[in-house]
């Protein structure tokens, strides 16, 4: 008879990794099994890595963990072929403990992120594919995987298998993803001596920077660039839905390249010297494509649960944090020995009533309607950038008149009654 | 039968850079991996248990992290593994290498006899090929290098015959028992581990010895002090250089390939042999 453990965790992101430790500081027997070489060789993200919910897992993880940078400074583009408008907030509270956020390399972070959860006995194994579920009277009761001898059997199995979670489909968990609710991510790793870095974007010692960039950097899709500083290097990258990619046929890599050329970008990052290309899916479909999160002895979390803020690009945080919901509704599913779809149902009650649920929910409507309404990344952007530069160019006009003509300016495309209607709806998708 | 494996962690050497300056190779530019021929080694030490009986002892030198390679040899199947892990050992050459794994192996072997020794054909950082043979003179059995097959092991008679691998073809010889073979890749196939393996071999901690476990060890031996080895100059080999890119269509490509191939007269041989 094949081992039996308590939990298996598929796949060993920062999801499955945070899931598997919680679950074995709490006495369960749990075995982790990922894809990859290692943890994290596989994984992709822009590089932001946030504080309080990888906190809750190892706590004062900043004094040990492989961070790059912690980020004292966000700034925000908003773009245009040869300007941008852009704001920001810098502050040295958030150069000092406990931070605020950090930007990291994943390959490095997940490594260690999972050893962590080894530490806390999770036995976890890698190179290893999981073909399917293995279910017996409706319930799931184990792992298939493609080793000989490969099938494992434990009380409950979570799906931490990312983005595309091929298990979560073939148990009828979730629908096929559509394309305007996936974006396609190319990123780059360009590799930048530290103290150009800090430089060229006005940081000391080891602060970082995280620049997001709106308009142009898309031409025009639904999507936003960024721009992040490691200790020694730069990771710049881009991603529109899948759906706008299409639309507009343009390649990601294009993408990438004309972002990386575009005048306003260049001056940063020019004379980089890559050090990676990656390129990934990001579920953005939010609230209304949140699968079923709860079966009979299995759970879905993370990406593969779809729990992506894609306003806010929180996507680990939400990962993180819902693997260690998932692990709490565990143990709570083990002290009743129920581990039925009602047993482990207080996860899907935490995940909807947790900060997830509800900032998903908030703009549970906001892809569609940008998605629906390209005035808004097509018309509004230009049309700062155009205000700004009347406004701030010294040409003799009087500001009353320069304001007037600005005004007149911004409800010329769409009409006194276009821009208010939509003033208010992205209100309305926003609130 | 018990078979000793001698491993070694290395640098992928498929991905490393080397030192512009110093020539030498920046080690932290690679993951560590087991070393490929020591991997095919394992797996055959696996094979001759799987037939014969027995079991399979893995040992290695090293830094600690070295466990590591050590763990991957139990996915394939050995049974125990140990690693030998001192500042003593550091900065050791061939020479010094086989002196200390001679001794753990001395070790290992009071425990239980051993009837073979198994090396890579050689580590992919290094290329020497010098340790396996090295320990054999130590241990004073025959080294059979370049092994592509052990074809009859006889455990009654104390006799291996094996077939191995020479510049136009291969010999077939018999030896005695205790020997050490160092293989090579064609050996076998190193299997996809089985489940149970991946398993075992998370939880198994290897032994660890230092240099205080080890019985009669010469330290004027080992590590540093006993490596008469230096590396004279080391360089990378030269990049060829004139490569000329044809562009154009097919044909023309390939018409003008060809005149540029037939211009290169020392491709041919000329007639009296010039």
């Amino acid at each position: 008879m094949p081992e039996k453990f308590d939990v298996i965790v598929v796949g060993a992101g920062p999801g499955g990794a945070a899931c598997a430790n919680v679950c074995a500081k709490n006495g369960l027997k749990v075995l982790m099994v990922e894809r990859g070489e290692y943890p994290g060789s596989k994984n992709v993200m822009g590089g932001i890595l946030y504080r309080k919910q990888t906190e809750e897992i190892v706590p004062e993880f900043w004094k040990e963990a492989p961070i790059e940078r912690p980020v004292v400074e966000q700034r925000f583009w908003m773009l245009e072929k040869e300007s941008m408008v852009s704001m920001g907030y810098k502050g040295k509270e958030w150069a000092q403990e406990p931070y605020n956020n950090f930007t990291v390399l994943r390959a490095q972070f997940d490594q260690w992120f999972a050893q962590k959860a080894v530490e806390e006995g999770v036995l976890l194994i890698n190179e290893t594919v999981v073909t399917e579920c293995i279910q017996e009277d409706g319930k799931v009761v184990g792992i298939r995987t493609d080793r000989p001898d490969g099938d494992i059997y434990a009380d409950v199995v979570v799906l931490a298998d990312g983005v595309n979670s091929l298990l979560a489909k073939s148990l009828g968990m979730r629908k096929p993803m559509q394309n305007e609710d996936v974006a396609l991510c190319a990123m780059e790793v360009l590799n930048m001596p530290k103290g150009k870095i800090n430089d060229r974007f006005g940081l000391e010692g080891n602060e970082g920077c995280s620049v997001e960039i709106f308009g142009d950097a898309t031409k025009g899709e639904l999507g936003t660039a960024f721009l992040y500083t490691n200790k020694d290097s730069i990771n710049i990258g881009v991603g529109t839905t899948l759906s706008g990619m299409i639309r507009s046929k343009i390649k990601p890599y294009e993408l990438l390249e004309y972002v990386k050329n575009h005048p306003m970008i260049r001056p940063y990052i020019h004379d980089g010297e890559s050090a990676e290309y990656l390129a990934h899916l990001i579920p953005e479909g939010g609230y209304n494509a949140i699968p079923k999160l709860v079966g009979n002895g299995v759970l879905v979390i993370g990406d593969a649960a779809q729990l992506v803020n894609a306003i806010h690009r929180e996507g680990s945080n939400m990962a993180m944090a819902s693997g260690k919901m998932a692990a709490e509704a565990i143990v709570k599913a083990k002290q009743n020995k129920d581990f039925s779809e009602v047993g482990l149902d207080s996860y899907r009650t935490s995940i909807y009533d947790s900060f997830i649920g509800q900032d998903l929910k908030k703009y549970k409507d906001l892809t569609h309607t940008f998605e629906n309404n390209p005035q808004y990344l097509n018309e509004y952007i230009p049309l700062m950038n155009r205000a700004a530069s009347q406004f701030f160019t010294i040409d003799g006009t009087p500001k009353w008149d320069k304001q007037a003509k600005i005004m007149k300016s911004m409800t010329a495309g769409r009409g006194k009654f276009g821009v208010v209607k939509d003033i208010y709806q992205a209100w309305k998708v926003m609130k | 039968m018990h078979i000793v494996v001698c491993v070694k962690q290395v640098p992928d050497t498929k991905v490393i850079k080397v030192n512009p300056k110093t020539n030498t190779l920046d080690r932290s530019s690679a993951p560590a991996i087991l070393n490929p021929y020591d991997a095919h080694a394992v797996e055959e030490a696996v094979r001759l248990k799987e037939q014969h009986g027995g079991k399979v002892t893995v040992l290695s030198m090293g830094p600690p992290q070295a466990v590591k390679a050590i763990k991957k040899c139990v996915e394939i199947g050995a049974d125990e593994g140990v690693l030998i892990s001192d500042r003593a050992f550091a900065g050791a050459d061939t020479l010094a290498t086989s002196y200390a794994l001679t001794k753990a192996i001395e070790k290992i072997q009071k425990k239980e006899p051993i009837s073979l020794v198994l090396c890579g054909k050689h580590a992919i950082d290094g290329d020497t090929g010098q340790v396996g043979p090295g320990i054999a003179r130590r241990m004073e059995i025959p080294p059979i290098t370049n092994v592509i097959k052990i074809e009859n092991v006889d455990n009654k008679e104390s006799k291996v015959e094996i077939r191995r691998k020479i510049e136009n073809g291969y010999e077939i010889i018999q030896s005695q028992t205790p020997c050490l073979l160092t293989v090579e890749k064609e050996i076998n196939e190193v299997a996809y581990s089985p489940m149970p393996n991946m398993i075992k071999a998370a939880r198994y901690e290897p032994t660890v010895w230092t240099v205080a476990d080890l019985d009669d060890v010469d330290k004027q031996q080992l590590g540093m002090k006993g490596s008469p080895t230096i590396v004279g100059k080391m360089w990378p080999p030269a990049k060829s250089e004139g490569a000329k890119l044809i562009e154009g269509d097919a044909k023309s490509q390939v018409k003008e390939l060809v005149s540029a191939v037939l211009e290169k007269r020392e491709l041919f041989a000329q007639k009296g042999g010039k």
